[in-house]
């Protein structure tokens, strides 16, 4: 571990769909300095047309989303001083979606599954016209909520990353997560179990957990939320009982 | 340009901005039944909001139930140094709680008190705990309802698209022009009316809280549209943004800090916030620490802390401890939550300072205070807006949210901004469905459309080699400088004439490479704007020959009664800026009675 240093050298993606390669820059840094700082210096002093997304950085938008080194990371988050003196850094954009254009890639599949999950539906209010939830009810959902949708889980999970026909009937961890957030919202009424076993695919997951791991906001992806959403479809589907209940009960009780 | 091959859609109402304000905007709009457009600079869900952390304040209740509206209008006019525009103070207070509300219908989760209700936190200038919050986190929360509600109701989104100029017919609006991000290719929306949601201007600074995205395009395009702005001189810096490492300094840190308990301390440990207590606020503020920290559990027998006077006072503290050398070696003063509350509670209410400044400057918060110093992170002025519509003073063109001015008067209270996108997005969103409505599609001009498209690509014939990353960054020493928080005439007139300068050399701007996806072409352009509310901001700082809220003069140290009855309206006429004063909307007698009683006019120490 090297505190700081005065010159940082960095690998860098640069093309477009129609092919690319890495480029080598160096230039001066500063303390503190985060892989996004170098990539603005690198703009600023050698290559001006350089394209890359970001927003915030702060760590909140989850725009800065990037390979760095083949690790799914955040730009803005990856401090410069966590390379060894000498490391080669390589930054390239993420892999599982098209590319645009150096480090920015398409990452439109994402918003297009997020139109495929079903609204929010409250149930009626209370008697008092007040809307009670106890902090103890809301608490994983709120670790859901944390969600900045950086996609660095979808880049990273195996199914779609090296296989592109999954694309299809698979909506990623990004999306169980929002599934999971949708099924444990203490006011929602709405059904999304057919959804989540069939068009979202939740049975390609195999639970490595490479979402998990490289999740920004440190949401338990695999455990609290993909792990029980798997745990309701076998006790909703495969077990006649349950079965036969839902047919008749919808989610949230009887309406009224 | 040949209009063949230009892509052109057609609309009722066009957002321009996919923040806060953008999508309540769209979603009333969509809801009234006019074909709607969400255009958006980035992706969507990633705007400014997302960082919003302290939370929405609304007059809920339901932590103290001597909250109500009139309470909260009193701390915004108090907080705004009296010079916002009345009327949206108080449809903002009367609202806010409607829009919270609305959110949770939506999905929203917001932290619980024991009953079961939305909990709300303590902030600077709110008389009663009143922001409902998601941990440090409330902007993400909001974003993401309003985001997944908009699509659900299946309004377009046009992401990664700016646009660059609004297009009139007859002083009306009839369209919009811009380009595409990824291709730069040019896109044409007509449109009956425009919704401006554009957020602010702080990326002229060199040291801000704010985004990319926040280079004031909104405020320019209105302003060549002939639109007035208002209030231009009034910017806040934010007291607590991070100081260090300097590749981090400006990025903010939530008021919520202080909300939760957390106390301001200099280099010698004491707690200099009761130093600076101004007339204006001194029966409203404890004066002894004693009471300070008593006030958090009980609010009826004990003053609020002076930690958490408005953002002006702080910042202005702040500046002036660092100044006569109690500041830190780093600049910046120490914010203290580890010597006042417990690991665990810290954890769970400041989750995000947590985590930011673990990440990024290897600080532990649970046990080491931060250090702090003033961030730029708000324009109160902009675009000039009717209250109740919203309207512009060009027809079909609407504003709402930090583009929009008069809401937060000289200086904005911190949770007032969510609230004020909610409650004023939606009756943006609101009127100019209904001004579409009885109005007729405008043809688009030609020659607008033309002149726009040579002004874009100009920077790809430019042969001056100027550089747009160093312009900007000239521009941003500039005004952080000689337009900051403590401002001079000297200092001023230096900075318009630099202003000048630097508005020459953008012309002669030359980017490299194509327009495919291209920062330093987009910078090029968005330095255009910059520059424009750069000047609107300096000149009318030099204008006004006071000191009030986010505007302070050394050389008019006191707020001065006659220029607080004066708002200080930019125009853009023949290509100039006009800058001139017109008299506030008249506060009525009994709303008067409500805000001053039991003080005097609003005075302020000498900075």
């Amino acid at each position: 571990m090297i505190e700081e240093t005065s010159q940082a050298t960095m690998s860098v993606w640069r093309g477009n769909k129609a092919g690319g390669r890495y480029e080598i820059y160096s230039v001066p840094t500063d303390e503190g300095m985060v892989v996004l700082d170098v990539i603005h210096r690198i703009q600023a002093l050698r290559a001006p047309d350089l394209a890359v997304r970001w927003n915030c950085k702060a760590g909140k938008c989850g725009s800065c989303s990037a390979e760095i080194n083949g690790k799914a990371a955040l730009m803005c988050m990856t401090r410069m001083n966590t390379f060894g003196p000498g490391e080669e850094i390589t930054v390239s954009p993420m892999k599982t979606f098209p590319i645009i254009k150096d480090l920015v890639s398409d990452v439109s599949f994402n918003y297009e599954k997020a139109k495929e999950i079903p609204a929010f539906k409250p149930k009626p209010k209370e008697a008092d016209g007040t809307r009670r939830m106890y902090q103890e009810d809301v608490d994983r959902v709120q670790e859901f909520h944390k969600c900045i949708e950086c996609f660095l889980c979808q880049d990273t999970c195996h199914v779609i990353r090296d296989h592109e026909e999954n694309k299809k009937a698979f909506s990623g961890p990004r999306f169980f997560v929002r599934l999971a957030a949708l099924e444990m919202h203490p006011l929602d009424t709405n059904d999304r179990l057919e959804l989540i076993r069939a068009k979202a695919g939740l049975g390609f997951c195999n639970i490595t957990k490479c979402c998990t791991e490289v999740c920004p906001e440190d949401i338990h992806i695999t455990d609290n939320a993909i792990i029980p959403l798997k745990e309701r479809i076998v006790t909703e589907f495969y077990d006649p009982l349950a079965w036969a209940k839902r047919r008749i009960i919808s989610k949230g009780g009887p309406k009224g | 340009m040949s209009r063949e091959g230009l892509e052109r859609h057609d609309y009722d109402v066009i957002v321009v901005g996919a923040g806060g304000a953008g999508l309540r905007a769209a979603i009333e709009s969509s809801a009234a039944g006019a074909r709607t457009a969400l255009i958006c600079k980035s992706l969507l869900g990633k705007a400014h909001t997302v960082m919003a952390e302290g939370g929405i304040a609304a007059a809920l209740g339901n932590v103290w139930q001597e909250d109500n509206w009139r309470v909260h209008f009193r701390d915004t006019m108090r907080g705004g140094k009296l010079l916002n525009n009345w009327r949206m103070a108080q449809l903002h207070a009367q609202e806010a709680p409607e829009r919270v509300l609305e959110l949770e219908e939506w999905g929203a989760l917001f932290d619980r008190t024991k009953d079961g209700l939305i909990l709300q936190r303590d902030f600077g200038g709110h008389r009663y705990a009143r922001l409902a919050h998601v941990g440090d986190r409330t902007g993400l929360e909001m974003i993401r309802t309003l985001q997944q509600h908009a699509v659900h109701k299946g309004i377009d989104v046009y992401m990664e698209c700016t646009l660059q100029r609004l297009l009139t017919e007859g002083g009306r609006i009839a369209g919009a022009f811009g380009y595409w991000r990824d291709s730069g290719k040019f896109v044409l929306f007509g449109t009956r009316a425009v919704v401006l949601a554009t957020g602010g201007v702080g990326k002229a600074w060199k040291i801000t809280s704010n985004s990319w995205e926040y280079t004031g395009d909104g405020i320019a395009m209105a302003l060549d549209a002939g639109a007035d702005l208002i209030d231009m001189e009034m910017v806040q810096f934010h007291p607590t943004g991070m100081v260090a490492p300097a590749s981090v300094r400006g990025i903010l840190v939530t008021e919520g800090v202080r909300g939760d308990g957390g106390t301001l301390k200099n280099n010698q440990g004491k707690r200099f916030m009761f130093d600076y207590i101004p007339e204006f606020f001194r029966a409203d503020t404890a004066d002894t620490e004693r009471e300070a920290d008593a006030w958090y559990d009980d609010k009826r027998n004990n003053r609020r802390t002076p930690d958490l006077l408005p953002r002006d006072e702080v910042a202005r503290a702040i500046n002036s401890e660092v100044k006569a050398g109690r500041g830190t070696k780093n600049g910046g003063v120490y914010l203290d939550i580890a010597s006042r509350r417990t690991a665990d509670y810290i954890r769970k209410r400041l989750p995000s300072m947590y985590h930011q400044f673990k990440e990024l400057a290897d600080v532990d918060i649970t046990t080491t205070p931060m250090e702090v110093g003033p961030t730029l992170h708000y324009i109160m002025g902009g675009v000039r807006v009717d209250a109740d519509t919203a309207a512009s003073t060009v027809p079909g063109l609407y504003a709402a949210g930090e583009v929009a001015a008069g809401m937060h008067g000289a200086n904005r209270l911190g949770g007032n901004s969510l609230s004020d996108l909610l409650v004023f997005g939606r009756r943006a969103g609101a009127a100019a469905a209904e001004y579409a409505s009885r109005t007729t599609a405008r043809p688009v001009d030609d020659g607008q459309v033309e002149e726009a498209a040579r002004s874009v690509l100009a920077p790809f014939e430019g042969e001056g080699g100027e550089n747009p990353y160093a312009l900007h960054a000239e521009l941003q020493e500039t005004m952080q400088a000689l337009v900051g928080i403590i401002r001079t005439e000297a200092e001023l007139v230096r900075a318009v004439a630099k202003l000048d300068g630097l508005g020459e050399r953008v012309e002669r701007v030359t980017v490299e490479g194509n327009r495919q996806f291209n920062p330093g072409w987009h910078l090029a352009l968005d330095l255009r704007s910059m520059l424009t509310v750069s000047q609107a901001c300096t000149r009318s700082a030099l204008l006004r020959t006071e000191s009030r809220g986010g505007h302070t003069r050394q050389d008019y140290p006191k707020a001065d009664p006659e220029w607080g009855k004066k708002n200080v309206v930019t125009r853009k006429r023949g290509g100039r800026l006009e800058l001139t004063t017109e008299p506030l909307p008249q506060l009525p007698e009994e709303l008067r009675q409500l805000v001053l009683s039991e003080e005097k006019q609003p005075e302020r120490q000498p900075a």
